[in-house]
């Protein structure tokens, strides 16, 4: 009979529901780190997620009271934020109470208190007796590839591979008589082994809780594994219930052995009452006060760009007689390069969008055994794309290998590579060039080969996947895609479809420098394979009879910006006519220009450089980074993102961001109905709020909800980190990637009017979710009076800058030598 | 020439003194000042031997510098030069410059970036001091400073449990090194009635002589040289801590844990190869060492799943071979083996990270997964069980720990139900009782002269036991392991004679060093009520210069070169005769618990996870 007080499916349920959901490292991609609690308003989740876990989920009363010092938050914002929260009479004691209060700033979590009881009561070091065995055969059993001699499994899974294991050896990971015949009960249950070591079935669910959240980072590695056994090349079954199976039986076999088998279940040995972990958490003046100083903080930022957005009333980034147009991915990276061109060429125009192009397929490169997802998250592909040709060159490093590591040649290596190491290592330090230790986003395709993009035949399948796509679904594909952003006409003579990625070396996390929108690979199967549908004769006369003419002379051209490295690279450049390989030869320039001095403008972040130097010198520099052994920070990714803008690109052409925005071209006035911006939220939220919200609680947290320094890290099995050789696997990003963001969370900048992207975005539940509970914050452009308007509690309210002036500057990249930290807006005077 | 030597302790001094007093924030000046510091001595080394192989490798030996002389004994600093001090030495100042040049930028902003260069100096210092080391007191000086930076390294990450606790487990092991070391030089004073110089043991018909004069203690100087080294360089059953030191930033990891700190034992037993080279049967022990490390760690190296660990397992297996080749007398081969494996084990750290993205891609390209089935059979069963032993580390950490922690702990808990208050009052009286006793020693009979001063030791012993475990208070835990030493004292007052400045020596270094750490815990208490030894406390988050002072009193307690306790406590071992056994392994237990009862303090209060919870904390296991 089912036990009423304990439900075994039912916490593990729960209990999955809460776990870090990070994938293998391979597709490490950002998400909102505390998903869980996405179904409450964003403070009430702090709030409950800091009580039930113990996490700092916002800055400390000191940093915000730093940051005000410093202006970084603004006098008059914080102002308006007391009385918007409090109400005008009681400003001026809520002012007091912010910057004087002393308040109890302990982070304390109800997790863990039935643990610690349960320690206190049998002095057992747990970790010690039980973790470290538990993370030891965890590993071993889900390694990649590292060890030689592999874990040997069974069929069903992983408690049958320790049964098997346990009854075809001499020795045992068990000390006890009693754990031996536990593991090797087949129908064991979970409530089975907490009648022995609880006994008290009230307190059964929060056990699991305690223990399963003392080591987060491998128990949701193996849910999310559990979940999703395809983020594995090396196929492993492994489940939740498993692991918890067997770490009952290794505590039960630690406190046997401990007290030679006589002692009691918990509950027979102290009475132990926890504080419910689901109990509601009040909100107290201290909370109350951290959201005001947070929403201050917010404001402070969000009041300048909207100031900047007013000013920008009247303007038009639509030009005539057009040199080329550039489509980027919305990727904030992309943001100043996108500046740096247009400022270079006048007359171009440049456009974001989602950097998958609208297309969601796997890809297969040539000579590669597995495909890999090339679109957003969320999305299952239905389509296929392979590369044909010459495959990528995969360069050998014989310190991977794993001969080094053999009984015989082992010690011949030690004798001659060893000497070789010492080379490279000298070499690398005074001169970093590219080795295949390297990730490189040009790696991803091949230069000179062919893709499969047309599908001529539907019986044409690999592994339930369309090769290719059929004529039909390449004309949706491109007409969906150019609509949304509004380029439907006035094409320049090439339109470059432009992915990006990034090339980093001793870099665990790689994925996350690639596109977002891709998976975390890089973007240029994608670039490549939409030029060649747009290029396609039949596609341009389908595109004509439903309205859009693409000029004959027009061509698309695909690419890949390394965002690292700031490099452009551009596929099929010889299907060009002679007319276009001629411009093209003249926008190369440009390029070039644009790039060396983006990469000064990202440079004023680097330590190692001398921003003060030329472009050209810099860009050099910024590429050896790229490839140097010893530098943690390649680039700085997503750092300081906090905007992100759907609209025409007149809104923010004339700003200067930072690099702080996600821009996707939106024209309003091609889409009465939202309907395609419908489309652009729902990629967008998820996308920009998941990249926006993991920077956040990352930077808050970087203990609980960020991955640490990672210094030490050491990488296990090929699917996480962790410290060192015993320690729990370390999801969240690194202190590297963090330290200089700014945890805001992302203002959505939408172009339409009010009533349209309130009936959009009410569309799409999932969608609505991420607005009304203000895990982003919503502003809405009045397209005509460019009025702002807000959304909270369900509608929007209009909303008058404070700041009236913003300061102007005329070439940013030179901001780069003065300053270090955050910048303001400012207004680019051309 | 030969004085030249002396510049390759100087450099590193000097740049570790600069960086001392360069301010926390100053990252441009401290790096630079390590990186010019790294590149003089490496270019000074190139240099030299050039030179050196120009004038047709001389072995050179600069004069003894006396730091301490007395009649019956001498303690003198002097260094030497020859082929093994010259790889070394260039191994050494290649890796060290390059990682200090790599560490530049790779630890940009990370919070303690004065603390590794100051600690990554200091360890290169004591590196040398040991390559260049012509006497074992010499030696014995670098070792421990290498000993203490290793510590601080492994525990950089000093705001986290288990780089707090794997520090603290491997000092113990070091400190277990550290005592073997300090009976060798004891055995050799007496073997050669001396402080001994290393060259002597090129003198073939002397050291034969020698030996077969003494033979048991030529054992046991060789059992003790070869602990230290085994220690060391994590041979058989210390293994275990090697792939555990890899907590600290992983260049840190890179040149200590895999190449330098762990080919120091290999060091010690070619320096000491023309010695043990006499007795068939240590060699025939270093020869089975050798090879069973080798075995057990080349398999335990290839179940690996973490990257580091398997680094680090492959490494131990190659010292094993290099057990052997120096056991064998092929020692051009042993040393061209440490330098290619020390460098070919830094890279490959260094490069770890990186492992994820190469064999995703080459796996990407070239993978079939093939599962491994269980297969039945006795062959197969032993196959599995190598293979979960591998898994398990052949159970060699808590082997370890359970010997040298758990044992000393379980006899302190069996004396817990003695209050401390007690047991100093006790103390303290026998002490005054025993010191009134010793006035008419010579009416004692020659057996009460032998019981008594082992009475006294092992009462000694007891209360530093009791130290090591209390969970209260601090300050009488310090107290204790003074009285402890007092009783040292006293015990060997009774069996010699002893003249008044050694003792003095002694006791004053250990009582001083005491006092600094009572201080800095006074004064840690002003603030802070609730201080006990019960958990780690994480006191040095808003405490750094307390305990900077705390550590300071703690190594000069148990005997490091900070204080005249170190001179005192080699000054005490000179006096126990060689027939005095059970008086030697008192006094060593006496010395390696407390080491461990001061380390573990100093952990416990100053470092781990901090208590108080204002700020964002890791979880324990992490």
């Amino acid at each position: 009979m089912d036990s009423v007080l304990f439900n075994e499916e039912e916490a593990l349920k729960k209990l999955k529901h809460y776990l870090p959901a990070q994938a293998p490292l391979k597709d490490f991609v950002h998400h909102n780190t505390l998903h869980a609690f996405q179904e409450m308003k964003f403070e009430d989740a702090l709030r409950y997620a800091s009580r039930m876990f113990a996490y700092k989920v916002s800055l400390s009363m000191d940093e915000y009271r730093e940051l005000y010092k410093k202006h970084r938050i603004r006098e008059d914002i914080l102002e308006d934020r007391i009385i918007k929260r409090k109400g005008k009479e009681n400003a001026d004691e809520w002012a007091h109470k912010l910057f004087h209060k002393d308040y109890d700033t302990d982070i304390k979590g109800r997790i863990g208190s039935l643990r610690r009881k349960w320690e206190r009561a049998y002095k057992v070091d747990v970790h010690a007796e039980v973790e470290i065995k538990l993370f030891k055969i965890l590993n071993s059993y889900l390694d990649q590839g590292i060890s030689i001699w592999k874990f040997p499994t069974h069929p069903d899974g992983f408690l049958p591979s320790i049964r098997e294991l346990e009854n075809e050896s001499i020795t045992s990971f068990f000390k006890s008589k009693k754990g031996k015949s536990l593991i090797k009960k087949e129908d064991i249950t979970i409530k089975e082994l907490l009648d022995i070591l609880i006994a008290d079935e009230e307190l059964y669910e929060r056990y699991l809780f305690d223990q399963q959240f003392s080591h987060p980072g491998w128990s949701g590695m193996v849910s999310f594994i559990e979940k999703k056994p395809d983020s594995l090349l090396d196929y492993r079954k492994i489940s939740l219930k498993d692991v918890i199976i067997l770490e009952l039986i290794l505590e039960i076999d630690a406190l046997e052995k401990f007290y030679n088998g006589k002692w009691k279940a918990l509950s027979e040995v102290t009475r132990v009452y926890p504080l419910e972990l689901f109990n509601e958490v009040t909100m107290t003046e201290k909370h109350e006060a951290l959201v005001i100083w947070q929403e201050a903080f917010e404001w402070s930022y969000y009041d300048q760009v909207l100031a900047g957005i007013i000013k920008m009333r009247g303007k038009t980034s639509k030009k005539e007689n057009n040199t080329f147009q550039a489509l980027f991915c919305i990727d904030d990276r992309e943001e100043p390069i996108r500046r740096h061109i247009e400022n270079l060429d006048l007359k171009c125009e440049t456009y974001g969008t989602p950097g998958h192009f609208g297309l969601a397929f796997y890809y297969q490169p040539s000579g590669g055994n597995f495909h890999t997802k090339v679109c957003p998250g969320p999305i299952t592909p239905l389509h296929l794309i392979k590369e044909i040709g010459e495959a990528v060159k995969i360069t050998k490093d014989i310190h991977f290998s794993k001969a080094t590591h053999h009984p015989i040649l082992g010690a011949l290596s030690s004798v001659s590579v060893g000497f070789l190491s010492a080379f490279r290592l000298f070499a690398n330090i005074f001169s970093p060039s590219m080795s295949p230790s390297a990730a490189s986003s040009f790696q991803h395709m091949g230069k000179s080969s062919s893709l499969t993009v047309e599908n001529t035949d539907s019986k044409h399948t690999q592994d339930d996947l369309q090769i290719g796509y059929t004529l039909d679904e390449m004309i949706t594909s491109v007409e969906n895609v150019i609509k949304s952003i509004g380029l439907v006409k006035d094409f320049g003579d090439i339109v470059y479809i432009i992915g990006h990625g990034g090339s980093s070396i001793n870099n665990t996390h790689y994925p996350g420098y690639d596109c977002g929108a891709c998976s975390g690979r890089p973007g240029s199967v994608n670039a490549r394979v939409f030029s060649t549908m747009a290029n396609d004769p039949r596609v341009r006369k389908a595109l004509t009879e439903k309205g859009i003419d693409i000029p004959e002379k027009t061509q698309f051209l695909g690419g890949l910006h390394d965002t690292t490295r700031d490099d452009f690279y551009f596929y099929d450049d010889d299907l060009l006519s002679e007319e276009n390989k001629a411009s093209h030869k003249n926008n190369l320039i440009i390029f070039e220009k644009a790039l060396a001095m983006n990469a000064k403008e990202r440079s004023r972040r680097f330590f190692s450089i001398d921003s003060s130097q030329s472009p050209e010198k810099i860009h050099e520099k910024v590429r050896n980074r790229s490839v140097s052994l010893f530098e943690p920070r390649p680039e700085l990714n997503h750092a300081t993102n906090s905007l992100c803008i759907v609209g025409r690109h007149s809104l923010n052409e004339g700003l200067f961001l930072d690099g702080r925005a996600f821009s996707n071209s939106y024209d309003y006035s091609l889409d009465p109905e939202g309907d395609l911006l419908l489309g652009i939220l729902n990629a967008a939220g998820p996308v920009c709020g998941g990249i926006n919200l993991e920077y956040y609680f990352s930077r808050v947290d970087n203990q609980k909800l960020g991955a640490g320094s990672k210094l030490p890290h050491n990488v296990m099995g090929l699917i996480g980190v962790s410290n060192g050789l015993e320690g729990d696997l370390r999801p969240g990003l690194p202190m590297q990637m963090i330290e200089v963001h700014d945890p805001i969370r992302l203002l959505m900048i939408v172009e339409h009017y009010p009533d349209v992207v309130l009936n959009t975005i009410k569309r799409n539940e999932a969608t609505y979710q991420w607005f009304i509970n203000e895990w982003v914050n919503l502003v809405v452009i009045h397209p005509d009076t460019y009025d702002t308007y807000v959304f909270k509690e369900g509608e929007f309210t209009i909303y008058h800058p404070l700041k009236k002036l913003l300061d102007t500057v005329t070439n940013p990249e030179d901001l780069a030598e003065s300053e270090e930290e955050t910048l303001p807006v400012y207004l680019i005077q051309k | 020439m030969k004085d030249l030597l002396y510049i390759f302790v100087l450099i590193p001094s000097l740049g570790f003194l600069i960086n001392l007093i360069v301010p926390k924030k100053e990252e441009t000046i401290l790096t630079r000042v390590a990186t010019i510091t790294m590149g003089l001595q490496f270019i000074a080394t190139f240099i030299f031997c050039i030179f050196w192989i120009i004038n047709d490798f001389p072995s050179l030996y600069t004069k003894e510098l006396s730091l301490f002389k007395s009649e019956s004994f001498e303690l003198f600093i002097d260094f030497s030069f020859d082929k093994i001090t010259a790889v070394y030495l260039l191994v050494g100042a290649f890796l060290a410059f390059l990682i200090t040049a790599y560490s530049r930028n790779y630890l940009h902003r990370e919070s303690g970036f004065k603390r590794f260069f100051n600690t990554i100096m200091f360890f290169y210092l004591g590196f040398n001091i040991i390559v260049l080391s012509g006497n074992l007191a010499t030696l014995y000086i670098g070792w421990e400073i290498a000993g203490v930076s290793s510590f601080l390294l492994i525990g950089y990450y000093r705001n986290r449990y288990i780089p707090v606790k794997n520090a603290v487990k491997i000092f113990s092991v070091y400190r277990l090194a550290d005592v073997a070391l300090l009976i060798a030089m004891w055995a050799g004073h007496h073997i050669w009635h001396k402080n001994i110089i290393i060259n002597q043991f090129d003198n073939y018909n002397s050291v034969s002589e020698h030996i077969s004069e003494h033979t048991s203690l030529a054992i046991l100087f060789s059992i003790c040289i070869l602990v230290a080294a085994a220690v060391k360089s994590a041979q058989l059953p210390f293994c275990s801590w090697l792939p555990r030191a890899m907590e600290g930033p992983t260049p840190s990891s890179a040149i200590f844990y895999s190449s330098l700190s762990a080919h120091l034992g290999v060091l010690l037993l070619l320096r000491t190869y023309h010695f043990w080279d006499h007795l068939p049967s240590i060699k025939i022990a270093i020869i089975v060492l050798g090879a069973t490390t080798f075995i057990i760690a080349i398999t335990t190296a290839r179940i690996q799943s973490s990257i580091k660990g398997q680094i680090a397992y492959s490494a131990i297996a190659q010292i094993g071979l290099m057990f052997i080749e120096v056991a064998l007398g092929w020692h051009v081969i042993a040393l061209v083996h440490f330098a290619g494996n020390a460098f070919l084990r830094s890279y490959q750290l260094l490069v770890s990270p990186s492992i994820i993205t190469y064999l995703i891609r080459e796996q990407f390209y070239s993978f079939v997964p093939k599962t491994t089935p269980i297969k039945k059979g006795l062959i197969n069963k032993l196959r599995n069980s190598i293979y979960m032993l591998s898994l398990k580390e052949w159970n060699l950490d808590e082997i370890t720990h359970q010997a040298l922690w758990n044992s000393f702990k379980s006899i302190g808990n069996k004396f817990h139900y003695i209050s401390i208050k007690t047991l100093t009052f006790i103390a303290t009286v026998m002490l005054f009782f025993f010191f009134g006793g010793w006035f008419f020693k010579d009416n004692f009979g020659d057996i009460c002269l032998q019981i008594l001063p082992i009475l006294l030791l092992s009462w000694g012993l007891l209360l530093s036991i009791r130290a090591f475990t209390e969970r209260k208070s601090v300050q009488r835990s310090i107290l204790l392991i003074v009285l402890n030493n007092f009783f040292i004292a006293l015990a060997l007052v009774y069996c010699e004679n002893i003249p008044i400045l050694h003792i003095g020596l002694y006791l004053g270094g250990v009582t001083g060093s005491a006092l600094i750490g009572i201080l800095a815990i006074r004064n840690l208490r002003k603030t802070e009520k609730k201080i006990n030894l019960a958990g780690y406390q994480g006191h040095c988050y808003e405490y750094p210069r307390t305990e900077i002072l705390f550590m300071i009193g703690c190594l000069g307690v148990f005997g490091f070169p900070v204080s005249t306790s170190f001179l005192g406590m080699e000054l005490m071992f000179g006096y126990i005769h060689p027939n005095q056994i059970a008086f030697l392994a008192l006094v060593s237990l006496s010395l390696l618990v407390n080491g461990l009862a001061m380390i573990r303090m100093y952990a416990r209060i100053f470092l781990g996870p901090h208590i108080k919870s204002y700020h964002e904390s890791a979880q324990r296991s992490a």
